[in-house]
């Protein structure tokens, strides 16, 4: 048989995909279910004065109406699950629903059950609340200073936390640097924009005290932890299942309040209810990404070398802190300071703030593209600042092949890289020279043309679960999974994680069947359902194949041992003497004792003849608990060609080499780094979210939040080289998330350096054109 | 108040009391059961509910279902009821899709492209998917996906239906 791995075997999940068949969470349809809908509040900071439900409780068809001391005295508040040590992180209470104070727009602060969806929307107009409007405040490093409006009592000038990372010493390092160069950095606020927005349909059966949760969710196991949390119930009386799921990008890890709202209603109620997000809802409540203001410094010699890094960061949490939120600018996030660089000392001082708008939570990347962007930017900077070329500035503090593992500053040791060999191949696809003389030409004829080059690494494939736990993380970050061989020699595999577009149902298939010898088809993979799965920790940080894949190889190799010990006690042979050829277990010596996989499964499974001590049956479980992260890395090349009439980008040609170890199925990771790509264009060049002063969000629609389209997005161009990590036993990285870190800086420095001929140094991203033109005209010393 | 309308679902005559102001997509979805077809943004721009009407490609969040009294409309499940059409085929084989969550309106966005234009360019098939939002792709395999189809398509030996 053909080997498996390596193949870009067609996806097992396309079938259900491509014909409608599959089942997402909003598709489920549960006899006698009601429909639930939240009141949100319109103003982004105020005091509650009362709500009036008595006019919707009459409206037809509502079955029930919940204000938040209703819910407050049944439910829990909505826990933070990354608490994250060593610092000063004050986590205040986050109501399901508001009961005084409703502190972001869309703030719930009342339910609404009804018999169906419109009776329920009908009825939320009927909710008299009134309200005393606060001052709001949206910006981060404002929230900071004296006289902000304050959100939460006890939180002090709104800083939730105040966390350092230090290494070397960076202030006698910038005291003794003959160069140094600084920016400020705001990285915008983004939407995640999942196609699918979030839903939640939940029954309770009051005999058996069962509930059942149907959730868009990354991490159903999660889900159900903090739901026993807030709904009181024990652990084992909740099930809960993420059905096929329509994107998420990091905006389904969180266990929301509205999940706990319905899951309540349908105790209360004795009946199924079910919850949908529409898009405007979705904008205003699910979580956000990114929102940084950095303040960040390099410094380093004439020739090249870089010897330290400073960086303060206001980093905006919204108004509550969500479920993984202080985690990410801080451990997933300065704790990579040094990217793919030698830098000996780093001092980042990371204050997260809480703003009177929605949490901030993961987003693709999720503070990892906030690092290197801020690197990338620093780099070209320094380079311009000493007169050197980009490239050359990171060839020359790029960390050699032959240096890993290596530990940088921050305390972080990388697994395993050749990062200029990444930047190599990434130049024999794109001619530098080549283009630097197209460049000159092209100038000579007033035509604006840039490349912008970018050397990353990144963190994923979290993690050892002892560092999770000593990070503050409030959970686990092995993986599980179970290998469940059939009689007739077909296997289901049950796994913790929850891939959710990422196609693993395909890869691990590949996994098992190449282990097993056995066809492709004869193989399913099960997950999202904490029913059937055992304990995972879910599908972000581009750890699944890493992490979950490695405890499905794991078990399945415990599986090809007992089959090996069955097959030689039926083949009349010492163990030793029989080995795995061709995918069979064969006699050394004597060819014709052979014995394939499915008939070992049904000797197994039948057990008429088991060796002695070997209990039948054909199934191993594996946890699989990695003893460090992964760190992928690569080089991105874009180059840009600027309108300056009009601020207008176009993107010329993307160059994308990646490494992250050996591919299980090329097609799928090619397809994630398009994605991800596609995804860091979108915050380079159009994607904000944005709030004005008085805290409304103002892009609040699909209309106005600018999601790419096909004819903004260019043909992406992809290479890879292969660098094994040692720590799992695929030797795999992550490619999830690779694309969107290593894309934002490409095409920011690609625009930079096209206008760098008329002055422009820095432009804000996104880079509209409106912006572009501005940066243009200021440049060169008119009035915008 | 309900009106009662009738329409023609994926072949069979189907008669529906809807709310006057029920979308089509809800009706599609929630009376008839044809969850194939998604809802993703209300607003019309992500094209995740994409139906045919009378052939032609329609948002169906931004259509009455009484607008649709008297019409034929076609939905994903349709598409793949006597064998994969050339676009699912091509969806699957040039990995267009990632969550699928798009991909129904996507390919009835697409099969209406190619019945305006059976051979597109790939600038003509990014604008035409212009009102099709994917959040996974990057479009580059979808655009792949309907250039595959749409030679199979215009093959003479397709026994494509619609």
């Amino acid at each position: 048989m053909a080997t498996q791995i390596g193949k870009s075997q067609k996806r097992r999940e396309d079938a259900r995909l491509i014909t409608g068949s599959a089942t997402y969470t909003d598709d489920i349809q549960l006899t006698g279910m009601l429909y639930a809908m939240v009141l949100r509040s319109p103003w982004a900071h105020a005091r509650v004065l009362s709500v009036d439900t008595a006019r919707a409780r009459t409206s037809p068809g509502v079955v029930a109406v919940y204000t938040g001391s209703d819910v407050a005295a049944q439910v829990n508040p909505v826990p933070c699950a990354w608490m994250v040590p060593n610092c000063d992180l004050k986590v205040p209470a986050h109501p399901p629903l508001a009961v005084d104070t409703v502190r972001y727009l869309g703030d719930g602060v009342a339910l609404v059950v009804a018999d169906s969806r419109q009776a329920a929307r009908d009825a939320l107009d009927l909710i008299d609340v009134e309200y005393d409007p606060l001052d709001a405040v949206v910006e981060p490093e404002l929230a900071t200073r004296a006289g902000a409006p304050q959100l939460h009592a006890d939180v002090d000038s709104n800083v939730a936390f105040t966390w350092t990372v230090a290494g070397g010493d960076a202030d006698a390092a910038f005291a003794a640097a003959p160069h140094a160069v600084n920016l400020r950095i705001v990285h915008q606020r983004l939407l995640p924009s999942s196609i699918e927005a979030r839903a939640a349909v939940a029954t309770f059966n009051a005999g058996s005290g069962q509930l059942t949760l149907w959730v868009t969710s990354q991490n159903p196991h999660i889900c159900r932890f903090l739901c026993s949390l807030m709904l009181k119930l024990p652990e084992h009386h909740i099930r809960v299942v993420a059905p096929e799921i329509g994107g998420a990008f990091g905006s389904k890890i969180a266990t929301y309040a509205d999940e706990a709202l319905v899951c309540f209603a349908a105790m209360q109620l004795r009946r199924p209810v079910k919850w949908t997000e529409d898009r405007s809802e979705n904008y205003k409540i699910t979580t956000h990404g990114r929102d940084h203001v950095q303040y960040v410094e390099m410094c380093g010699n004439a020739d090249g070398t870089i010897t330290g890094l400073r960086a303060r960061v206001f980093a905006g949490l919204g108004a509550y802190a969500s479920t993984a939120a202080p985690g990410i600018p801080t451990i997933l996030h300065g704790l990579m300071y040094s990217g793919p660089y030698m830098i000996p000392n780093i001092k980042g001082v990371i204050k997260g703030v809480y703003t009177t708008t929605t949490p901030v939570d993961a987003y693709r990347g999720a503070g990892r593209p906030e690092a290197t962007f801020m690197l990338e930017r620093l780099v070209n900077t320094f380079a311009q600042k000493i007169g050197m070329d980009p490239v050359e500035v990171r060839r020359k503090n790029l960390i050699p092949a032959d240096r890993f593992p290596y530990t940088v500053a921050t305390g972080l040791t990388y697994d395993s890289g050749n990062y200029a060999g990444a930047l190599d191949k990434a130049m024999s696809m794109f001619d530098y020279p080549a283009f630097r003389a197209e460049q000159a030409a092209a100038l000579r004829e007033k035509r604006y043309i840039g490349v912008g080059v970018t050397t990353y690494n990144e963190i994923c494939g979290l993690g050892p679960s002892a560092v999770a736990g000593a990070v503050g993380f409030g959970g686990g970050l092995y993986e599980s999974a179970v290998v469940r061989v059939f009689p007739t020699g077909m296997v289901r595999v049950y796994i913790g994680a929850k891939p959710h577009g990422q196609g693993e149902e395909t890869t691990f298939s590949q996994l098992v069947a190449e282990e097993f010898g056995i066809p492709f088809e004869n193989v399913e993979i099960v997950h999202g359902d904490t029913e059937t799965t055992p304990q995972g920790w879910g599908t972000y940080g581009s750890r699944t194949t890493a992490v979950s894949g490695s405890a499905v190889k794991v078990a399945a190799t415990r599986v090809m041992a007992k089959a090996k010990k069955i097959a030689a006690h039926l083949l009349g042979a010492g163990e030793s003497d029989v080995e795995w050829r061709d995918a069979k277990f064969v006699v050394r010596g004597s060819p014709e004792k052979a014995m394939g996989f499915a008939e070992v499964a049904l000797m197994a499974n039948v057990a008429w003849n088991m060796p002695a001590g070997v209990e039948p049956g054909l199934e191993a479980t594996a946890f699989f608990d990695p003893p460090n992260f992964v760190y992928p890395f690569g080089t991105h090349v874009c180059t840009v060609e600027v309108d300056v009439e009009t601020g207008v980008v176009k993107i010329l040609r993307y160059i994308a080499v990646d490494d992250c170890g050996p591919q299980i199925n090329p097609m799928i990771v090619e397809g994630q780094i398009h994605g991800g790509v596609a995804q860091g264009i979108g915050e380079a060049l159009q994607e904000m979210a944005v709030y004005d002063d008085d805290g409304q969000l103002l892009t609040g629609t699909m209309m106005d939040y600018a999601v790419p389209r096909a004819a903004q997005l260019p043909r992406i161009e992809t290479a890879h080289t292969v660098t094994p990590t040692d720590v799992n036993p695929l030797g795999v990285k992550g490619i999830g998330e690779a694309g969107t870190i290593a894309a934002v800086p490409s095409v920011v420095s690609a625009v930079l350096d096209a206008l760098a001929p008329l002055g422009v140094t820095h432009i804000d991203k996104p880079l509209t054109p409106s912006r572009v033109w501005t940066a243009i005209r200021a440049a060169q010393g008119g009035a915008a | 108040m309900l009106a009662p309308i009738t329409l023609t679902v994926n072949g069979t005559p189907r008669a529906v009391l809807v709310e006057p102001r029920a979308l089509l997509v809800h009706v599609l979805r929630d009376q008839l059961g044809l969850t194939g077809t998604h809802i993703g943004c209300d607003t019309s721009q992500c094209g995740a509910c994409t139906v045919l009407v009378d052939g032609r490609a329609v948002k169906s969040c931004a259509m009455l279902a009484v607008q649709a009294n008297g019409c034929a409309v076609t939905t994903i499940e349709q598409l793949g009821a006597n064998g994969l059409h050339p676009l699912q085929k091509a969806f699957k084989e040039k990995h267009g899709l990632q969550c699928g969550f798009c991909t129904p309106g996507m390919i009835l966005t697409a099969l209406d492209l190619l019945g305006q234009k059976p051979d597109p360019t790939e600038e003509e098939i990014r604008h035409g998917l212009q009102g099709n939002l994917c959040r996974c792709t990057g479009y580059q395999n979808i655009v792949d996906a309907v250039c595959v189809a749409a030679i199979e398509m215009r093959a003479p030996a397709s026994g494509a239906a619609t």
